[in-house]
C-alpha cells in the first residue's frame, strides 16, 4: 500500500479501480489470469519479447543505414533491456506466483524498475527512463494488440490517472464513468480542477509521479478533501474510506437539504453565500446550491477561441445569466487574462513577466474597442436583472475613474441608439493587488463594493508563484501578514459603508470560514460545489465564537500555527478534515 | 569459489546505457554469474537495467565478481573492458 500527498483540488472520497492515461491512452483491459493458464501466459510472454527484439532489431540496421551506426546505438540498449534476464525473471515470477497476465506483469516489473531509476540524481541515468516507458508500450503493444480499451469506451466506473488532463482529453472522456481524477502536475486552477469541480467529483493534482506508480486494473483510493491517493489499499484502509465514501455522498444530500436555509450563525447574523461561476450554465447549480447571487461570474471564457467575441454573443451570455437569478445580484468581472489569451492578433506579444504585465484591466485600458464592447453588452444586458460590474487586478484610482469615463461614454452612445439599460449600474474592484488593499479608504469613495481576490493578492504579497512546485508550499492564506491586509481592507471598507466581498479560493476552504466569518466579512464566493459546507460551518458556529477565534490567529505569529489551530476548530464540525 | 576483482571506472559519463549495454554484452557471453557491486550496493551484471540504477560516475570503485566455471576469465574480460572505457 502507498500513500501519496498532493493538491486536494475537488472535495469527496471515491474508491475505484485505475485507469492511466498514457500517451497511447491504452489501458490494460485485464490484470489476472487462472492457474492452469499460467504455461500458456508465459508463452505469450516470450513470444511478445522475441517479437518486440526483431522490431528493434529492424529498426537498429534502418537506422544505422539511413543515418549513421551511431544512431544504431540506442536501439542496442533497448535490445538489451529485452534481453535482461533479471526482467525476464521478474516478469515470468509475477505470471507464476502473483496469476498475473503478461501484460499486467510486464508493466509492474518494468514500472519498478522505472521508478528506482527515475530516483537517480544524475540525468544522465534517470533519463532513461523514458525508454523503459518506450520497451514496456513496445512490450504491451504486441501482447494486447487488437484488445485495446480507449477511454472513449470505458465500460466500469474508473478512477483516471494521467501526467495532466488537456481540454482534448477530458473533452473525449466517458464523463459517466469517471468517478475521480489523480495527476502528476497542475494546481488548484488546472483544468483537471476546474473540471473535477464541475463534475462534483473528488481529485488530487500534483502529485509528482503518480502514473509511474500505478497501473491500469490497481485499485486506487482518491481523497480529494485531504489531497491524498492510496495505491492498493490494505483491507482497513479500504475498509475506511469505503465508509467514507457512502458517509460523504450522505453528507452531500443532507447538505442539499440545507439549500433553501440561510447562511445564519446561530446568534442570528447573516451571511451571503454567492457563486463562482464561469459559464452561464453553472447559474443552475449555483441555484440547486442555494446561492444568494453570482459573487463572481468570470467572462474569460467568451474569448477563449483567440476571436474577438460578438458583443450579442457576450450580451446573450450575461442575460442568461441574470434572468435566472432573478433579483439576485450578479457580479460580472471584465476581461481577466494576459495579452497570451487575448483575441486576434494582439495576442501574439509575448511578455517576460506576464503576472505583472499588460492583462486583465490594464489590458482592457489599452484597448478601448475592446472594453466598450464587452460594457456595451453588460449594459444591455443590465435591465433583465441584478448586474454589477466588477473590475479585476486593480492597483490605483486611476484604472477606475478612466473605467467610468467609458462607462459614461457608452451609456451614451445606448441614450442615442436608445437601447435601454440600467443607468445606476454599480461598479466595483477586485482586490488583489497589494497596492489596492493598501488604499481602500481612496477606492472605497468611488466604487458600490469590493470584492478580495485573495488568490493573486497572496501570490503578489507574499512573492509566490503558486503552480511552481518548487515554492507551492510557501503560498499561506493565513499568515500573519495575509491576515492584517484582510483585517485592513475589512475595517477601512466598513468605516466607508461599503461591502466587503471575498471571491478567491480561500472562501470556499471550510477551514477558514469561521475565521472569515469573525473578521467582518459581508459575503463569500465560492464554487456551487462548496456552498453546503460553507453554509453548514455558519450555521453552526456564533458570531461570538467566530470573532474569538479570528483574535486568536490574528496574534499568532506563523502560519503553521494558525493552520493547525483553525483546522482543528473546523475539523468539530466537519469530521473528514484529516 | 568466486572471483572478484576492484577497478576504477575511467568513463566521462560513467556507466551509463551504452557501457552498460556493452557490459552485459560481454557478460552474457559467460555461464558464470556476475555481479558487480558500488559502495556495498550489489547488482546482477547481466542486467542492464540494474547496472544503471547503480548509477556509478566517473571515478568510481567497482567490484566485478563472478561465480562459476569460468569465474576467473569473466572477471579478467570485464575489468579489461572496463579500464579500456568500453572500446572494444
Amino acid at each position: 500500500m502507498e500513500i501519496k500527498k498532493g493538491i486536494p483540488v475537488s472535495p469527496g472520497f471515491v474508491v475505484r479501480d485505475a485507469f492511466v492515461l498514457d500517451s497511447e491512452e491504452v489501458r490494460i483491459p485485464q490484470r489476472f489470469i487462472e492457474p492452469d493458464e499460467v504455461p500458456g501466459e508465459i508463452e505469450k510472454f516470450e513470444k511478445a519479447l522475441s517479437y518486440a527484439c526483431e522490431e528493434i532489431e529492424g529498426l537498429r540496421d534502418q537506422a544505422a543505414k539511413s543515418v549513421g551506426p551511431e544512431y544504431g546505438a540506442i536501439f542496442d540498449f533497448h535490445k538489451a533491456i529485452l534481453e535482461d534476464k533479471q526482467l525476464k525473471k521478474e516478469v515470468e515470477a509475477r505470471i507464476k506466483n502473483n496469476k498475473f497476465t503478461a501484460e499486467y506483469a510486464v508493466s509492474r516489473a518494468l514500472r519498478k524498475q522505472a521508478k528506482s531509476l527515475g530516483s537517480v540524481e544524475n540525468p544522465f541515468f534517470s533519463q532513461r527512463v523514458d525508454d523503459i516507458y518506450d520497451i514496456e508500450k513496445r512490450i504491451l503493444r504486441s501482447l494486447i494488440g487488437q484488445r485495446r480499451e480507449s477511454i472513449k469506451e470505458l465500460q466500469n466506473e474508473v478512477i483516471v490517472i494521467a501526467r495532466d488532463l488537456s481540454p482534448s482529453q477530458t473533452a473525449t472522456l466517458e464523463k459517466t464513468k469517471v468517478v475521480g481524477f489523480a495527476t502528476d502536475a497542475g494546481g488548484r486552477t488546472s483544468h483537471t480542477a476546474i473540471v473535477a469541480r464541475a463534475l462534483g467529483i473528488p481529485a488530487v493534482v500534483g502529485l509528482g509521479a503518480i502514473t509511474s506508480d500505478v497501473s491500469g486494473g490497481d485499485v486506487v483510493i482518491v481523497d480529494g478533501t485531504n489531497g491524498l491517493v492510496i495505491i492498493s489499499p490494505d483491507e482497513r484502509t479500504l475498509k475506511k474510506y469505503r465508509t467514507l465514501e457512502s458517509d460523504f455522498k450522505d453528507f452531500q444530500k443532507k447538505l442539499a437539504i440545507l439549500f433553501d436555509k440561510t447562511a445564519e450563525t446561530i446568534d442570528g447574523y447573516r451571511l451571503k453565500l454567492m457563486a463562482n461561476i464561469e459559464f452561464p450554465e453553472e447559474v443552475d447549480s449555483a441555484l440547486s446550491a442555494g446561492a444568494d447571487g453570482v459573487g463572481l461570474y468570470r467572462t474569460e471564457f467568451l474569448f477563449s477561441d483567440h476571436s474577438t467575441p460578438d458583443e450579442d454573443a457576450q450580451f446573450r451570455a450575461y442575460r442568461e445569466a441574470l434572468k435566472k437569478m432573478g433579483d439576485r445580484p450578479v457580479v460580472i468581472r471584465t476581461f481577466d487574462l494576459g495579452a497570451d489569451k487575448a483575441p486576434g492578433d494582439i495576442g501574439l506579444m509575448r511578455e517576460s513577466n506576464p503576472f505583472l504585465g499588460c492583462r486583465s484591466i490594464r489590458y482592457s485600458l489599452l484597448h478601448i474597442d475592446l472594453f466598450k464592447v464587452q460594457l456595451r453588452a453588460m449594459l444591455r444586458a443590465s435591465p433583465f436583472g441584478n448586474l454589477r460590474i466588477m473590475l479585476p487586478m486593480i492597483s490605483s484610482v486611476d484604472e477606475v475613474r478612466r473605467t467610468k469615463v467609458l462607462l459614461s461614454d457608452v451609456m451614451e452612445e445606448l441614450r442615442e441608439q436608445s437601447i435601454a439599460f440600467n443607468p445606476d449600474i454599480e461598479v466595483g474592484v477586485m482586490i488583489e493587488v497589494p497596492s489596492a488593499a493598501l488604499t481602500v479608504d481612496i477606492l472605497a469613495r468611488e466604487v458600490d463594493f469590493l470584492s478580495i481576490g485573495t488568490n493573486d493578492l497572496i501570490q503578489y504579497s507574499l512573492a509566490v508563484d503558486r503552480v511552481n512546485e518548487r515554492v507551492a508550499d510557501l503560498y499561506q492564506p493565513v499568515h500573519p501578514a495575509i491576515l492584517r491586509l484582510l483585517r485592513e481592507i475589512i475595517q477601512t471598507g466598513k468605516s466607508h459603508g461599503i461591502d466587503i466581498a471575498m471571491c478567491g479560493e480561500m472562501s470556499a476552504e471550510v477551514i477558514y470560514t469561521i475565521l472569515l466569518l469573525g473578521m467582518g466579512l459581508d459575503v463569500l464566493s465560492v464554487t456551487p460545489v462548496n456552498i453546503p459546507e460553507v453554509k453548514k460551518v455558519i450555521r453552526s458556529v456564533t458570531m461570538k465564537e467566530a470573532r474569538e477565534t479570528a483574535d486568536i490567529v490574528m496574534h499568532l505569529s506563523d502560519a503553521k500555527s494558525a493552520e493547525s489551530f483553525l483546522r482543528a476548530r473546523a475539523h468539530k464540525i466537519v469530521p473528514w478534515l484529516a | 569459489m568466486s572471483k572478484s576483482l576492484e577497478v576504477v571506472l575511467p568513463t566521462e559519463n560513467g556507466l551509463h546505457a551504452r557501457p552498460a549495454t556493452k557490459f552485459v554484452e560481454m557478460a552474457s557471453r559467460f555461464s558464470s554469474d556476475i555481479c558487480i557491486s558500488k559502495d556495498g550496493t550489489s547488482v546482477s551484471g547481466k542486467s542492464v537495467i540494474e547496472i544503471l540504477t547503480l548509477a556509478a560516475e566517473y571515478g568510481s570503485k567497482l567490484l566485478i565478481s563472478a561465480e562459476g566455471e569460468d569465474e576467473e576469465e569473466a572477471v579478467e574480460a570485464l575489468v579489461k573492458l572496463v579500464e579500456k572505457s568500453f572500446q572494444e
